[in-house]
C-alpha cells in the first residue's frame, strides 16, 4: 500500500513538475489513456493478478522511455470479481466515464463478451486477454484478442495424436467454461481431421473424483490417448486418478493446466503426459534462432524481478496485449480511434509472448495454432516436443 | 405533520417520482445513467422480495434463480424464437410463478422457516441447469440478448429517441424507462400492503399462531405473497437482460441472491423505501470503493457490519425514527 503510495505521489510529482517546464504545450502532453477490467480477485484471480501486475510494470516501464508518440500512458483498471455483469458496468465506466483511448483486459471470456455490446457500439478499441474462439469468430469490427483459442488447441493437440497414429480417443471434460468450449471443439476438430472420439465423459468443478469416468474410457474397445479439456483443480484430480487406475495409454492435457502450479499439484502421475503450451514454461530450451527466444527470455527475467512471483502465461497475454496497443497508436500517429482500430488490424509480424501476430480484417486474433508448443512432462519438469 | 406525511403511501410515492425524476439533474454521463437504471430494475427486484421477507416473514434463498430465470427466458424467446419482449416478460413472469407455487404451496403449510431451505435448493438447481445445458444458454459464457421492444418499437442503450421533442440518448431513454418500471412496481406492492391481503400477511409475520386462530388462511397468504415475489424477479430480470444486452449464469446464481436479500436486510425490512434505498446504497459501494483498490472488499464488509451494528433495523427505518424522536422532542421543549 505505502509503496504504491509513494510511487503515485513520486509520479505526481514528476507530472506536476513536467507540467510546469512545459506548460507551453499541455495539449501534446495529455497521457494516452489505456483503461482495463480484470478479475484481480476472485475464482479468476489466477488470471487477472499477473495480466494486472504484467500492465502495472510495463505501463511504468514505457512511460520511463519516454511514453508513446511523446505522451505519457495512464492505466485506469478496475477489478470485475470474475464476475460478467461488474466486467460489464466497468467497460461502461471506462469508456463514458473515463473516455480511454483503447482497452486491453477482459480476463474470461464471460466477462469479454458482456463489454463487446458495449465496446461495438462506443467505437473503441479493444483488446481481450480471454480464450474462447466465439470472441473473435465471427469477427467483431472493435473486438481483438491475444491468446489463442481453444480451438487452435485442439488442432494443436489432435494433430499431435495423429502424428503418433491415434485415430481413436476417450475425452473427458469439464463442465466449467473453458472445458465445455473446449469440448465442443475438440468434437469439431475431431470430425474435419477423421479421429474418432469413441468416449466422451464430463465432470463438474467440484467433484473430488473422476475415477467412474475415466475406468468407462477404460472400459471403451479401441480407445488408443486419452485427452483431459478442464481448468483449475479438476485436471489435477484427473491426472491422478488416470495414474491410480495404471491407464498406460498416452494421455494429453490442454493449455488450461499448462503452469508450474498444476506440475505440483498433480506430482509423479503427470510423468509422461504432454500438452499443448506457451514457450514461456520452456524459455531456455527453444532454439536460439527462435524468433520468440529473446522475447519470453525477457519478459520472464523481467517480471520475477520485479513482482518476486513466478511468471505466468497469463501475464504473458496481458505483455502482448500492451504493447499491440502501443504499437498500433504508434502506426496510427494519434488515439483516433478508427485509425488505431485500422493499426491494430494490419499489424503483421510482431513477435510476443504468446507468440507471432498476423493480424487482418479476417482475423482479429493473429496466431496459428503452431504458436502452441508440444510440451510432455519429463522427470517432473517440462521438456519441448515440438 | 412530517411524520405523518412520511408514512403516509402515496406521499412516498411522489417522493419517489420526484427524486426519481429530479436525479437526471445531477448525473452527467450516459455511465451515470447505466447505474442508475441497473438501480431501479434491482430495487423493483427487492421491492418484491420484501413483500416476501418484510410482510409474509418467510426467507428466499433463490431469488437470484427466479431472476435468472426470467432473464434466460426473455433472452432466449426473443433472441432465438423472434417472440417480441413484452410476450417473453409476461409468459416468463407466468411460468416462474406456476414453478414458485409448486414449491412454495406444499411447504408454506408447515411452520418456521422451510421456504429458505426449499428455495436455496431451487435457486441451485437453476443456476446448475442455465450452466449445463449449454445449447440453448450459452453455458457458463453467456448468451446476448437483443434490445427490449415493443410493437417492433426498439429501445436499446445505444439509440437515440426523441421524447416531447428533447433529444434523449439510448440510456436516458432507458433510465426513465425504469424508473416508470419502479413507480409501478413500488405502487403495486403498496396496495397489496394495504390491500386485505397484506393486513393478513402482516398478521402472520406478528404471530402466526394467533393469525390462524382468528381465522387467516396462512398458508394461502405466504403462498400468493411468495408466488408475487417470484414473478417480481422473473420480470425485472426479463428487464435486465434486455438493458444489459448479455447474461451470464451469474444473474442465477446464489451470491446474488444473498445480495438481494442483503439489500431488504440493509435497506429496512418492511419498509418500501427503505429497500430502494438498500438497492442503491449496495449497487452504488463498489464503484466508489474502488479507489480503495485492494482494501476494497474490506471496505464493504465493514460497512455492512457497522450499519448492521448500529442500525439493526435498516438505514431508512432508524432514520426515520431518528427524526421523529427529534421532532418529538422539539415539540415537547415548545409545549
Amino acid at each position: 500500500m505505502l509503496k504504491t503510495f509513494m510511487r503515485r505521489a513520486g509520479k505526481f510529482a514528476a507530472i506536476a513538475a513536467a507540467g510546469l517546464v512545459m506548460s507551453a504545450s499541455v495539449q501534446a502532453a495529455e497521457p494516452i489513456k489505456i483503461g482495463s477490467f480484470l478479475s484481480v480477485t476472485g475464482p479468476a484471480s489466477f488470471l487477472g493478478d499477473p495480466e494486472l501486475k504484467t500492465l502495472q510494470m510495463y505501463v511504468d516501464k514505457i512511460n520511463e522511455d519516454g511514453g508513446v508518440l511523446g505522451r505519457q500512458l495512464e492505466l485506469i483498471h478496475y477489478d470485475d470479481v470474475g464476475n460478467a455483469s461488474s466486467a460489464r458496468n466497468f467497460a461502461s465506466r471506462l469508456i463514458r466515464s473515463d473516455q480511454v483511448d483503447i482497452i486491453v483486459g477482459g480476463s474470461t471470456t464471460g466477462a469479454t463478451m458482456a463489454a463487446v455490446p458495449l465496446v461495438e457500439q462506443a467505437k473503441v478499441p479493444f483488446i481481450s486477454l480471454a480464450g474462447a474462439v466465439v470472441i473473435t469468430t465471427p469477427v467483431k469490427e472493435w473486438v481483438f484478442k491475444i491468446p489463442q483459442t481453444d480451438r487452435m488447441a485442439a488442432e494443436r493437440i489432435l494433430t499431435d495424436m495423429k502424428n503418433r497414429g491415434f485415430t481413436k480417443i476417450g475425452l473427458i471434460s469439464g463442465t466449467g467454461g473453458f472445458g465445455a468450449s473446449g469440448r465442443k471443439q475438440t468434437l469439431e476438430v475431431a470430425k474435419d481431421m477423421g479421429i474418432e472420439i469413441v468416449a466422451d465423459e464430463t465432470y463438474s468443478g467440484s467433484d473430488t473424483d473422476m475415477t467412474a469416468q475415466l475406468t468407462n474410457i477404460r472400459n471403451t474397445d479401441g480407445v488408443q490417448a486419452v485427452l483431459n479439456f478442464g481448468f483449475g483443480q479438476g485436471p489435477a484430480i484427473v491426472t491422478r486418478n488416470y495414474a491410480q487406475l495404471g491407464i498406460k495409454l498416452p494421455f494429453y492435457q490442454s493449455h488450461g493446466v499448462a503452469s508450474d502450479s498444476f506440475l505440483k499439484l498433480a506430482g509423479d502421475s503427470a510423468e509422461g503426459l504432454r500438452l499443448p503450451a506457451s514457450p514461456l514454461l520452456v524459455p531456455n530450451a527453444l532454439p536460439d534462432n527462435d524468433p520468440q527466444k529473446s522475447v519470453v527470455q525477457n519478459y520472464k527475467s523481467e517480471y520475477e524481478a520485479r513482482w518476486d512471483s513466478k511468471v505466468s502465461t497469463f501475464g504473458g497475454y496481458a505483455y502482448d496485449g500492451l504493447m499491440l496497443a502501443v504499437k498500433a497508436i504508434e502506426a496510427a500517429g494519434s488515439t483516433d480511434h478508427e485509425a488505431v482500430r485500422e493499426a491494430l488490424e494490419n499489424i503483421k509480424g510482431y513477435v510476443g509472448v504468446t507468440g507471432e501476430f498476423n493480424m487482418s480484417p479476417e482475423d482479429h486474433n493473429g496466431l496459428e495454432a503452431d504458436s502452441f508448443r508440444i510440451l510432455e512432462v519429463q522427470n517432473g519438469d517440462w521438456k519441448l516436443i515440438d | 405533520m412530517l411524520n405523518q406525511f412520511m408514512q403516509s403511501r402515496l406521499r412516498g410515492l411522489i417522493i419517489l417520482a420526484v427524486i426519481l425524476y429530479a436525479l437526471p439533474a445531477f448525473l452527467s454521463n450516459p455511465f451515470h445513467y447505466d447505474l442508475a437504471t441497473q438501480m431501479a430494475i434491482i430495487a423493483a427486484t427487492v421491492v418484491g422480495l420484501n413483500l416476501l421477507v418484510g410482510f409474509a416473514g418467510q426467507i428466499s434463498l433463490g431469488h437470484a434463480g427466479f431472476f435468472g430465470l426470467g432473464a434466460y427466458f426473455t433472452g432466449i424467446m426473443t433472441g432465438n424464437y423472434g417472440w417480441s419482449a413484452i410476450p417473453a416478460l409476461v409468459v416468463g413472469g407466468i411460468l416462474v410463478g406456476i414453478l414458485a407455487w409448486v414449491v412454495g404451496r406444499p411447504i408454506l403449510r408447515l411452520k418456521g422457516h422451510y421456504l429458505s431451505m426449499a428455495t436455496l435448493a431451487v435457486g441451485f438447481i437453476i443456476a446448475i441447469v442455465i450452466n449445463n445445458e449449454s445449447q440453448i444458454t450459452g453455458g457458463p459464457d453467456g448468451m446476448p440478448v437483443p434490445p427490449f421492444d415493443v410493437f417492433g418499437w426498439e429501445l436499446s442503450p445505444f439509440g437515440t429517441y426523441s421524447l416531447f421533442g428533447i433529444e434523449l440518448n439510448g440510456s436516458q431513454a432507458w433510465y426513465l424507462f425504469a424508473a416508470a418500471v419502479l413507480l409501478v412496481a413500488v405502487w403495486l406492492a403498496q396496495n397489496l400492503i394495504d390491500s386485505p391481503i397484506g393486513r393478513a400477511l402482516r398478521s402472520v409475520h406478528g404471530s402466526e399462531v394467533a393469525a390462524r386462530v382468528v381465522g387467516v388462511n396462512t398458508a394461502r397468504y405466504k403462498s400468493l405473497v411468495f408466488v408475487i415475489s417470484a414473478i417480481y424477479a422473473s420480470v425485472m430480470g426479463g428487464l435486465y437482460a434486455h438493458f444489459q444486452g448479455f447474461i451470464t449464469p451469474a444473474v442465477a446464481s446464489f451470491d446474488f441472491s444473498i445480495v438481494l436479500i442483503t439489500m431488504v436486510v440493509l435497506g429496512g425490512m418492511g419498509s418500501t423505501m427503505g429497500v430502494i434505498l438498500g438497492a442503491v446504497v449496495l449497487k452504488l459501494l463498489p464503484q466508489i470503493l474502488t479507489h480503495f483498490q485492494e482494501m476494497e472488499a474490506v471496505m464493504f464488509g465493514l460497512i455492512l457490519m457497522l450499519t448492521m451494528i448500529f442500525m439493526p433495523k435498516g438505514l431508512l427505518p432508524t432514520l426515520q425514527l431518528a427524526v421523529s424522536k427529534r421532532l418529538k422532542k422539539r415539540a415537547g421543549g415548545q409545549a
